[in-house]
């Protein structure tokens, strides 16, 4: 009787998990939902952004300005990774912080120092236990991801481009292909690239500016960044919240599974068990009926 | 009557405003400029300022948090990191705003740390309430 009330046991467990993991399924898919409708509202801001930058930085000296300077030579680059704050989402973390790993190898093997800036809970965790040394962290920010955070994380950089601390930086992030499908993904930021800005399309306007194009350059490059690193940002979400959703459908999946072979399990031993009671009364029976 | 143009507001968040309307006023850095239909194409940058547009006898005002605008014949496009139509302003929220960013000048003039940004948020914090003043007609 013991195996019998241990097998309940496990399937009363196992229903509660199935519970929580089919809630969590619900919650990463409304949140899915919600984050991409913030990128759906954030589209015509890029859009309209990289086409006005397109067609001023037409016509204008590249080395003007210092985010396009290219460096001369590269001895310390800033590596900022995006990572979610909590786990429970597959190997969607992991995945991010093993191309972060990479890099750091390739970049060290290049002879250059890497800068850590790690954004979200779970990749701090990771390299902190590694004794990973951070030049700046943000944990816990993932949840609410907005402008502002995306502003801040750009000034982090365009502060070390700036100062002279790092001469390149890079951006890791978690590009949202599709539902099943997220690719770690290093973007370089700073010194920003000439294609990145010269999207040359024929409709490109011819603008009177006020004040010059230099000086609206000026204005617009770092903005360009908090807009670089905002969509970066929205895709990890994207990403991770995908990721949860697929991870959870599969957990319950697993649940229905393990349900039903402890419910078969159950079921066999109840039968045995009263096969074996049936034998001893029919034994029993037969004993008297000798005697 | 002159021929209307088409303003659109977008920020990061959203699509603030799309509306066609008489004439626009905005606040560049080098001070304020108006539009109307048919302008030359334009680009402008734009300070933390107000901008106000007029369609028939209506006007209406928005705080801007700097961006800039895009100007053809047709339509304005203003492109802000942030920005807030005047009756949309919460008047309560951005008295707070101002306190908090009066206490972070303080604070920053004190360490001598990041002081450009704790004045960029004042600017922005009076700027609104500036703003909402102006909509709802009560001075501040």
């Amino acid at each position: 009787m013991a195996a019998l009330r241990d097998i309940q046991n496990k399937i009363a467990a196992v229903k509660k998990t199935r519970q929580i993991t089919r809630a969590m399924n619900m919650v990463a898919a409304a949140r899915l939902r919600q984050v991409q409708e913030r990128t759906e509202r954030f589209r015509p801001y890029a859009a309209k952004f990289s086409e006005v930058l397109g067609s001023l930085s037409e016509g204008i000296d590249q080395e003007a300005h210092p985010l396009l300077a290219q460096p001369e030579q590269v001895d310390r680059v800033a590596l900022i990774l995006i990572t979610a704050d909590r786990g429970l989402c597959g190997s969607f973390n992991m995945n991010l912080i093993l191309q972060a790993q990479k890099f750091m190898t390739q970049q060290k093997s290049e002879g250059r120092e890497v800068a850590f800036y790690a954004v979200g809970r779970r990749g701090i965790d990771f390299f902190k236990r590694r004794n990973v040394e951070f030049a700046q962290k943000l944990p816990g920010v993932m949840n609410v991801v907005d402008f502002d955070l995306a502003t801040q994380v750009a000034r982090l950089g365009l502060n070390a481009f700036l100062s002279g601390e790092v001469q390149e930086v890079y951006l890791l992030y978690s590009r949202f292909r599709s539902i099943v499908s997220q690719i770690p993904t290093v973007e370089k930021l700073l010194p920003i690239s000439p294609e990145a800005t010269g999207d040359e399309d024929e409709s490109s306007q011819e603008y009177l500016t006020e004040p010059s194009a230099e000086e609206i350059l000026v204005d617009l490059l770092p903005r360009y960044l908090n807009v670089r690193v905002y969509s970066g940002l929205l895709e990890t979400s994207t990403s991770e919240n995908a990721a949860r959703m697929a991870a959870m459908d599969n957990a319950t999946k697993n649940c229905k599974d393990l349900i039903q072979n402890l419910t078969l399990a159950f079921n066999k031993a109840r039968q045995a068990a009263i096969t074996t009671e049936l034998m001893d009364i029919v034994g029993g029976a037969e004993a008297l009926k000798a005697g | 009557m002159a021929n209307k143009i088409l303003l659109e507001v977008v920020t990061p968040d959203k699509l603030l405003l799309s509306k066609e309307v008489d004439v626009v006023v905005a606040t560049g850095v080098d001070g304020e400029f108006g539009v109307l239909h048919g302008h030359v194409p334009f680009l402008a940058s734009l300070a933390i300022g107000e901008m106000r547009f007029k369609d028939g006898n209506d006007t209406e005002y928005a705080a801007i948090a700097g961006g800039f605008a895009e100007v053809t014949g047709e339509k304005v496009t203003i492109l802000a990191e942030a920005a807030e139509l005047a009756r949309e302003i919460d008047i309560d929220r951005a008295q707070r705003a101002r306190e908090r960013a009066q206490q972070r000048v303080e604070k920053a003039r004190a360490e001598e740390l990041d002081y450009a940004r704790a004045e960029a948020a004042m600017q922005r914090a009076m700027m609104r309430l500036k703003v909402a003043g102006r909509g709802s007609g009560m001075s501040i």
